[in-house]
């Protein structure tokens, strides 16, 4: 029986043969890695993910970010990582992570009254 | 004044079109992205500054106009702008990174002079343009840094390109006959030597300042005499407007 934790990530999925980062990394050895961009907008309080890009390091990566994701006055700050560093769960796993949670609905703060000085719950 | 506001505005539009000459062929699609970026920015100080010049011409004088139906010797861009992206022809990244690295320190030290200038109107576009050439001078100087300091291939690359563009540099600190007294040239030259040593130290890239070519520099496109390469770049940018008068989009 394997005991080993299978680490997952970025990209690992879609193709299960080709699963492992080492291989992909060995197909686009003469590409820059890829990076995840997440920029936070004027009002918005937290840095959303808007998708990705390819860049030699950090410092290019915010400056491409910079050049592809806030042509439009979309943001205000930027942060990025690189992909590899995204750890995702796995989809097949999906029913004994996520459903066990949808008949507990006493887990919302719902059966109690709020006064009305609290706001934004 | 006019004089002047025009050879402001031809710099930005030449560098605008022969920079979006890189549009849809940049190395990577970010890339691609960031040169169209400064292109366009490049043009929308050429706008600004048309609008200006044109509004003092009169006479029917508009912003197409003046950039679509003014002939070569009446441009009075800098030589270096009207440069190809790479010499003699065709296009390189290490060539064109350097062209705007240069002008873009050029640029740098002359807004930071003109958003202080007596005029609102000039005082309000430098200011606005300040901030687009602070991240032009940022993003070209970051890629002097890396091709400098890079591999043996673009390390070599690069300090050819810094060779070809070198001869063009002198012209940035002319001072133009028709210049109102707004500008220090001097103290231009001054930020920018500074600038550049500093960046090429460095990139590890060997500076031809001093080296005896200081005497070598090309010059004439403030007055209208142009290199072979501008004509080109005309009939191509004003063919729309010459072939068929007054089309609109």
């Amino acid at each position: 029986m394997d005991h080993t934790i299978k680490m997952n990530r970025y990209g690992d999925y879609g193709d299960r043969e080709a699963a492992g980062g080492q291989q992909e990394a060995k197909a686009n050895a003469n590409e820059w890695p890829l990076w995840e961009v997440f920029i936070r907008s004027k009002q918005g309080l937290d840095h959303k993910h808007v998708g990705s890009l390819h860049a030699a390091d950090a410092q290019m990566a915010i400056e491409n970010a910079r050049d592809v994701y806030t042509r439009r006055m979309e943001g205000v700050s930027i942060w990025v990582v690189e992909s590899k560093h995204i750890h995702a769960s796995n989809p097949d796993e999906a029913e004994s992570m996520y459903d066990p949670a949808s008949d507990k609905v006493y887990r919302h703060p719902t059966f109690y009254d709020l006064p009305d000085e609290v706001k934004h719950m | 004044m006019k004089e002047y506001l025009l050879h402001l505005a031809d710099d930005a539009l030449v560098m605008s079109q022969r920079l979006s000459e890189w549009t849809g062929h940049g190395p990577v699609l970010e890339q691609d992205i960031a040169l169209t970026n400064i292109a366009l920015d490049y043009l929308g100080q050429s706008r600004l500054l048309y609008q200006y010049a044109a509004s003092i011409i009169g006479d029917g004088a508009t912003e197409d106009s003046l950039a679509m139906l003014r002939l070569e010797h009446e441009f009075k861009n800098h030589l270096l702008v009207e440069l190809p992206n790479a010499l003699p022809a065709g296009r390189d990244w290490a060539f064109t990174v350097c062209k705007v690295f240069f002008f873009s320190a050029y640029q740098h030290a002359l807004m930071q002079q003109l958003q202080h200038n007596a005029d609102e109107e000039v005082r309000g576009i430098a200011a606005k343009s300040l901030k687009e050439v602070t991240y032009h001078l940022r993003w070209s100087r970051e890629w002097i840094l890396r091709l400098g300091d890079g591999t043996t291939e673009s390390h070599q690359r690069m300090q050819q390109a810094l060779q070809a563009c070198w001869p063009f540099t002198g012209e940035l600190f002319e001072v133009p006959p028709y210049e109102q007294g707004w500008v220090d040239y001097v103290a231009i030259k001054k930020t920018w030597m500074s600038e550049v040593q500093q960046t090429l130290a460095e990139a590890t890239i060997s500076s031809p300042a001093g080296g005896g070519r200081e005497g070598a520099f090309q010059t004439g496109g403030l007055h209208g005499r142009h290199t072979e390469y501008l004509g080109y770049l005309l009939a191509e940018m004003q063919y729309l407007q010459r072939a068929y008068p007054n089309s609109e989009w």
